[in-house]
Order: C-alpha cells, then sequence, then structure tokens
C-alpha cells in the first residue's frame, strides 16, 4: 500500500489557481461566441447559420446579440462562417438568475448569506443530461480543480443541501424527483441550472417528453451556460452563488430575455 | 458465407417464401419473410449459424409496419436484414425473445412506443414510459404523433410501485435512485433481498429519456447531427460518426482518406478518454483514493488534449457527413501523440501497482460473473462481452474508416468477472493509443470533406463505440428531411445484460458490479 502513498507525494500539487490566479492550460475551456458589431453583410448570414438561434440581431445596426443559453457549441458559426464569430475563451460565464416567471432576479437577492461562504454543501440532480454536463461537475473533484479547497462539498441527501445543482433539460420523467429533491431541501437553498439544457432546453426540448429548462420548474438563482460548460465555469457558478465572484450576463451584445428571441 | 450461400440454404429450407434482396451498395442482405416464419428464422441465424443480434427497427409505412431484425456475424458476411411486413391495423407480431433474449428490451420499446403486441412475450408494460406518469394509450412513435406538444391530463400517480419478484418470508425491496449518491445518472435500483445477500436487482430506466428518434423525424440531417452527437457525450464522436456514415452511404460518397484517418485518430482519442474515466469508476467503486485521483489526472489530461486539439473538450462540432467541418493540423496531431504515449506510460505504471494492490483484487475478482453462454444469448456488447469471451469488435467485424489497415488485436478474456473487465478496459486503452499512433503517421494531405447530398433512402450506420457495439439505421425521405432515426446503443444491450451480474450478490458488491459494467444511462435513455 505504501506505493500510493508515493505516487500520490510524487504527483504534487496539481490544483489550478483560480479564482486567485486566472488558469491558462490550453483546453481547459472551449470559450464562447461574442456578439457586438459585425459588418452588415455577415449579420444576417451568422443568424441563419445558428442552429438553435442563439445568435439574434442587435438592437442597434450592424450588432448581433448572442444568448448563451441557447448556444451549444456547435462551431456552426466558425467552421461553416466566411467571416466568423469573434471567440473568446474564457470561462467566467456564469450570471445571474431568473424566476419562474422568466423576470430576472435581483444581483444581491439571490446570494447564500456570508455564513456560507466557505461550507456550502452541493446537491446534484441530473434531470436528463448527456453525460457531458455531469461529467464537469464529477472533475471540480479531481486534483486539478479540487472544489473542498474553497468550501464546496458534495452531498448524496437534499437535506444536507445548500444548493441544488441541476443538468439536464428536465424530462417528464425527471419532474417529480426534482421537485421532491427541491422541497426536501431546507432553507435558504438556492438552484442553479448548469449548461445549455438546463438553461433553454438545448437541442432536446420543448418537446413532448423534455422541457425548455429547469426555469419552467424552480425559480434557477445562477445560470452557467456553456455545452458543457468546463469546469472553471461551474466553479465559477459557485462562488457566484455564494457571492465571492461577480456574475456575468447571459448574452453578449445586449440584454434580451429568453422570450424575446423567437424559436 | 456469403449472401448467395446464405440464399441457398434460405431457399432450401423455406423455399420460396422467403424473398432475398441483395444490396451491393448497401452491403446489406435483406430477407423477406412472413410474420409466422420469423421465430425460426431468427433462431436459426442467432443459434445455428452464430449471427449476433443488433437490434429491432420499426417503421410505419403509409399503409403497412416494416420490422427489420439486424444480424451481423463476421467479416465475410454481409450484415443481414430479416423483414417482416404486415397491414397498419394487425398489430400483433410474434416474439423472438425467448431463443435471442437480446431482442427482449427491443421488443418492449416496441410496444411502449408503437403500441405493437409481441406474442408470447412474458414482461410488457411499464418500460420507457413510466405507467406512473403516462396515461395508457400513448404511441408517441407513431406519425399521428405530434412530437412538439406536450400530452395534456398527465397525473403522476403516486401509489404506483414496481412489480415484485422474490416472495418469500422477510423479503424486501430496497429502493435506489433516481436521485442518489452525489454524481450518479438518474436511474432507479429495486434491489430485493431477505437479508445479507441481494437476490436480483432490476434497474428501471429511462427517467432521462429525451425522445431522440421521435423529434428526429421530420427535421434536416444538419440538425439530426446535433442530437447524435449530443445525446451521449461520454461517446459523442462515436455517435456522429455511425450517423455520418449512415449518411453516407445513403449518399453513395465516402470521405477523403485524410478525413478518414482523422476519425480514427479522434474515435480513439475519446476511447482512450472513455476507459480512463471508467477505470477512475472502479478504483472509486473500490474506494482506492489514490489512484482514482490518479485516474481523475488522467481523464482531464484527455479531455484538455481534445480541447486544445479540437476547439471542444468531447469532440463536438467536427464531425459532419462527407468528413470533417475542418482540419486539424498535422503538429497538433504529433504533439497529441506525444501526449498520448506520457498518459500511456503513467496508465501502465498504475495498472501494475493495481495488480499488486491485494486489497483492491479481492473486491472485483469473482464479483459480477457473467457467463460466455449468458453473455452471448443476451447479446452484451464491448468490453463487458469481451471479458466473457465474446468478441466481436465491428472495427474487425464490419470494418469502417480503413480499421482493417491498423494492426491491433482485440483483448478477450474468459473469466467475466469484474477484473476480467479491468483488464480488458487496460489492454483496450492501450490499444487505442497505438492505433492513434498508427493514423498519425498514415495522415496524408489533401481535403478533409467532399459534399455529401442529402438523396432520400435508408442506410445502417455502425461503429465500435468506446462501450460496444453501436447501430444506427437512417431513413432520409423524398424531400431531404430525416423519416427514421433509430437508435441501438451499446449500453441499451448492457444494461439489459445487467441482472445477469446481479443475482445473489453481497450489497457492498453493488457499486463495484455497476462501475465494472461501464455504463452509460444518457446512451441508453436517449
Ligand atoms: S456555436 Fe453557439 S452561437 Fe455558434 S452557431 Fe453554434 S449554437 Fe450558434
Amino acid at each position: 500500500m505504501s506505493q500510493w502513498v508515493r505516487i500520490g507525494i510524487k504527483t504534487r500539487i496539481k490544483t489550478t489557481h483560480y479564482p486567485a490566479q486566472a488558469e491558462t492550460a490550453p483546453g481547459v475551456s472551449p470559450g464562447l461566441p461574442q456578439g457586438g458589431a459585425y459588418a452588415a453583410a455577415d449579420v444576417s448570414s451568422l443568424v441563419n447559420l445558428c442552429p438553435t438561434k442563439a445568435i439574434s440581431p442587435g438592437l442597434v445596426k450592424d450588432s448581433l446579440i448572442v444568448d448563451y443559453r441557447r448556444c451549444i457549441h456547435c462551431f456552426r458559426c466558425v467552421h461553416g462562417a466566411t467571416t466568423p464569430l469573434r471567440w473568446e475563451k474564457g470561462w467566467q460565464w456564469a450570471a445571474g438568475g431568473q424566476k419562474c416567471d422568466g423576470v430576472a432576479s435581483g444581483p444581491e437577492g439571490n446570494r447564500l448569506g456570508r455564513v456560507f461562504a466557505r461550507s456550502v454543501h452541493i446537491i446534484v440532480v441530473d434531470a436528463g443530461d448527456c453525460g457531458a454536463c455531469l461529467n464537469e461537475v464529477k472533475q471540480l473533484n479531481n486534483p486539478y480543480y479540487n472544489m473542498h479547497r474553497l468550501g464546496f462539498f458534495l452531498t448524496p441527501t437534499p437535506r444536507h443541501a445548500d444548493i441544488l445543482l441541476v443538468v439536464g433539460p428536465l424530462t417528464e420523467h425527471m419532474r417529480l424527483p426534482l421537485l421532491k429533491t427541491y422541497e426536501a431541501m431546507p432553507t435558504p437553498k438556492r438552484v442553479i441550472a448548469v449548461g445549455a439544457c438546463a438553461l433553454s432546453g438545448g437541442v432536446f426540448g420543448p418537446s413532448f417528453i423534455s422541457g425548455a429548462g429547469v426555469g419552467q420548474a424552480l425559480p434557477v438563482d445562477v445560470q452557467v451556460p456553456g455545452h458543457p460548460p468546463p469546469p472553471l465555469a461551474i466553479l465559477h457558478g459557485l462562488l457566484v452563488a455564494v457571492g465571492r465572484q461577480t456574475p456575468a450576463t447571459i448574452t453578449s451584445g445586449a440584454p434580451v430575455s429568453l422570450e424575446a428571441t423567437t424559436r | 458465407m456469403n449472401s448467395s450461400d446464405l440464399s441457398q440454404q434460405m431457399a432450401q429450407r423455406w423455399h420460396d417464401q422467403v424473398r432475398m434482396h441483395t444490396e451491393p451498395q448497401r452491403s446489406c442482405c435483406e430477407m423477406e419473410c412472413p410474420a409466422g416464419l420469423l421465430p425460426e428464422i431468427a433462431r436459426w441465424l442467432f443459434a445455428e449459424l452464430d449471427y449476433s443480434f443488433a437490434g429491432l427497427i420499426v417503421e410505419e409505412d403509409p399503409a403497412q409496419w416494416a420490422l427489420r431484425y439486424e444480424f451481423h456475424r463476421a467479416r465475410e458476411d454481409a450484415p443481414v436484414q430479416v423483414l417482416v411486413r404486415r397491414a397498419l391495423d394487425e398489430k400483433t407480431f410474434p416474439s423472438i425473445s425467448d431463443c435471442v433474449h437480446a431482442a427482449d428490451w427491443h421488443e418492449r420499446e416496441a410496444e411502449d412506443m408503437f403500441g405493437l403486441l409481441f406474442e408470447g412475450h412474458p414482461r410488457l408494460g411499464d418500460f420507457i414510459l413510466h405507467d406512473d406518469v403516462w396515461p395508457e394509450g400513448v404511441e408517441p412513435m407513431r406519425h399521428q404523433f405530434n412530437a412538439q406538444r406536450s400530452v395534456p391530463e398527465r397525473r403522476p400517480n403516486p401509489h404506483w410501485r414496481l412489480r415484485r419478484i422474490v416472495q418469500a418470508p422477510g423479503a424486501f425491496a430496497m429502493p435506489i435512485g433516481p436521485v442518489f449518491s452525489g454524481l450518479a445518472e438518474s436511474v432507479h435500483f429495486q434491489l430485493e433481498t431477505v437479508g445479507e445477500d441481494v437476490i436480483r436487482c432490476v434497474p428501471r430506466l429511462f427517467y432521462k429519456y429525451r425522445g431522440i428518434e421521435k423529434i428526429a423525424e421530420g427535421r434536416s440531417p444538419e440538425d439530426v447531427l446535433l442530437l447524435a452527437e449530443r445525446f451521449c457525450a461520454t461517446s459523442a464522436f462515436a455517435h456522429a460518426l455511425s450517423f455520418s456514415q449512415a449518411m453516407e452511404t445513403i449518399g453513395g460518397v465516402a470521405p477523403p482518406p485524410r478525413a478518414r484517418r482523422l476519425r480514427v485518430f479522434l474515435a480513439e482519442l475519446e476511447r482512450l478518454r472513455h476507459h480512463v474515466a471508467a477505470l477512475e469508476g472502479i478504483c472509486e467503486s473500490t474506494a482506492l483514493t489514490v489512484a482514482a485521483s490518479q485516474m481523475a489526472l488522467l481523464q482531464e489530461e484527455l479531455l484538455r488534449l481534445g480541447g486544445a486539439l479540437t476547439g471542444h473538450r468531447y469532440l463536438f462540432g467536427l464531425l459532419t457527413p462527407g468528413g470533417l467541418r475542418c482540419d486539424l493540423e498535422d503538429g497538433a496531431c504529433r504533439r497529441a501523440i506525444a501526449a498520448t504515449r506520457d498518459i500511456l506510460r503513467r496508465l501502465r505504471q498504475l495498472e501494475k501497482m493495481l495488480q499488486f494492490s491485494s486489497s483492491f483484487l479481492d473486491r472485483l475478482e469473482e464479483v459480477g460473473v457473467v457467463g460466455t453462454k449468458d453473455a452471448r444469448t443476451h447479446g452484451l456488447v464491448g468490453p463487458v462481452a469481451r471479458a466473457s469471451g465474446v468478441v466481436r469488435d465491428l472495427r474487425k467485424v464490419l470494418p469502417y474508416c480503413d480499421y482493417e489497415a491498423f494492426t491491433f488485436e482485440t483483448p478477450m478474456e474468459s473469466e467475466g468477472d469484474g477484473y476480467a473487465r479491468l483488464r480488458i478496459l487496460f489492454a483496450e486503452a492501450a490499444q487505442s493509443a497505438s492505433i492513434m499512433q498508427q493514423a498519425g503517421a498514415a495522415l496524408c494531405a489533401g481535403p478533409v470533406h467532399t459534399p455529401c447530398p442529402s438523396r432520400p433512402g435508408a442506410a445502417l450506420g455502425w461503429v465500435e463505440a468506446p462501450r460496444g457495439a453501436a447501430f444506427c439505421w437512417l431513413r432520409i425521405s423524398e424531400d431531404g428531411q430525416v423519416a427514421r432515426y433509430r437508435l441501438m446503443p451499446p449500453s441499451f444491450a448492457n444494461w439489459h445484460g445487467l441482472h445477469l451480474a446481479t443475482e445473489n450478490f453481497a450489497f457492498q458488491d453493488f457499486p463495484i458490479i455497476l462501475a465494472t459494467f461501464d455504463l452509460s444511462v444518457a446512451e441508453n435513455d436517449r
């Protein structure tokens, strides 16, 4: 058994320094496309390229808005376009939430109090994800990200949980288990929706058997876009939920509500 | 046996009751037979000629049902499709699952989704559409069912219970899931026990059913490609590849050589990453945390490798019918190969250390044993089947993407226990790294895409996904849209066989058996 101790020590510390310092390793994040000013000729072609209607014309002339709730990382606005969309390799994407009725919640209202800042227990519910979001959440437990150092812990029971982290578009069969889990959690509690599917239904919903995101059933406090969001983005979401990082906006270009862009 | 030998034998047995068509372009031989003969023919192919059953494809033509039973065997033999047609109002078909156990869940699925009946099937009912959520008589896969509208009147029945089989004094059922244990996918287990030992375990799946096959209908192939790639991310590249290959067969195009090599390269990268993740799961289930952390490091490195190479950690957005959407640089591929070489070296070191950790081995050896005969009749696939002595690797049996040009051996073990499955995973991971090197060395200059038209027609697509043989059936209608996209993923076959490994076992072995079976719920629930 001593061999395991030895290999553990020999591996040294691999953990990222985020959030104290930026992480620069290649491949940690797929990045997200950027809205803003584009040439008039490109605007309509880029809008038509996007299969999920994540790209829409901006409110001012010759500009584009990218709705991150819908972006599914298909890269068609890059590989298929004459002028590709600008792309940025960040990961601090987590935005504030939406109540069930679609009204954005205030910037402060949804944070867990300071008492929770360094000991937060999370329950994860898989509401129909494809395995990617769940796997990326799982990576938070690996030595590269190690969320324990920031005071985040996974718990298998809702009774001990402060944060409900939901992945997947919310299938009809998972609706009841999800609601039961939410109800079983003590207050104060917060909901984080992780991934484009959990935010808008992604490529799956809405349909006869899958919803258009978790927001239809629960008030979502923090939205983490990405398909899947890389571990660092989810970590950013957790830090936003406890008020240790500032939230980003869910759209790039200008704010729009999910209902404003038609499917 | 080539198709003319097969048709001779068929003619001897059944005279002109069976009609054979061979379509060289689809490299598939189709036998049409009356419904009554189906069990006999299925038995003949499966039990006497040693064909494997790949799946059942149900199609609703305007006037009739067409049920296609897919069989395949060895490299020399074309895959065989047994076709049965019946008028739409005749909804009863004979069941073949008493001989071909692998057809069991396919028949249950057809019953649930199309409202067909399979005579002689012992257990139809609650399967994909959960009986406690859906009213009776919903048949979502029928054409008249609108995939976009939600079904009104759904009142979950809180008193509904899964059927229990074990009836003994003191017997009780332990429910687990669908929300359980930190980071597990949503699935429910009913463990029936009379005390210490669990007598049987019934998984209840499809909590995550997203109806991919239904929502694909009427969409453009480009849109369905997104679904193919995204219904199971841990083998996304494999499923997108099988879809693309079906499109290419229908369109009659072959992707350029460079694209084929790169596809092999990326498919093996995905397999390597998947196997490392599976090994991590096994280490975790036995509470060997240091080993699990080491595997987790390797997995993250492979994810980053994919991210740096293709832009996406799970290789999304790269495949397209006709080739790849963008080219990869030779230099980047060489760097990736160098990185995998290092990863493989560390994986080998971990393998050696695990082989000397007796407390770890004790928990895997003779746990969750599946015998060769069971593995064969239940149609298990992939590493799980190979650990039980059933080697059918589609890369060898029905080669695609020029896999025949690479040298590799499909590993095989015969014990069928957890340890055998672990060894298979290690051996295959090493092989994937070696195929990556060969594919990288064979990269030639040239384009990576040829246009692939969306012609009307139907074809079978297949790949050896990380978890085993994955088939899909694709039909394109006259207007170029997808008319039917049937998925037959490996996890569907292996979940069906899980009960073989979970009979009379100690409760604490349950997570270990699950981890060594390496199942994906997302892939099964599609
Ligand atoms: S990458 Fe995102 S924004 Fe770009 S086309 Fe795909 S879904 Fe639309």
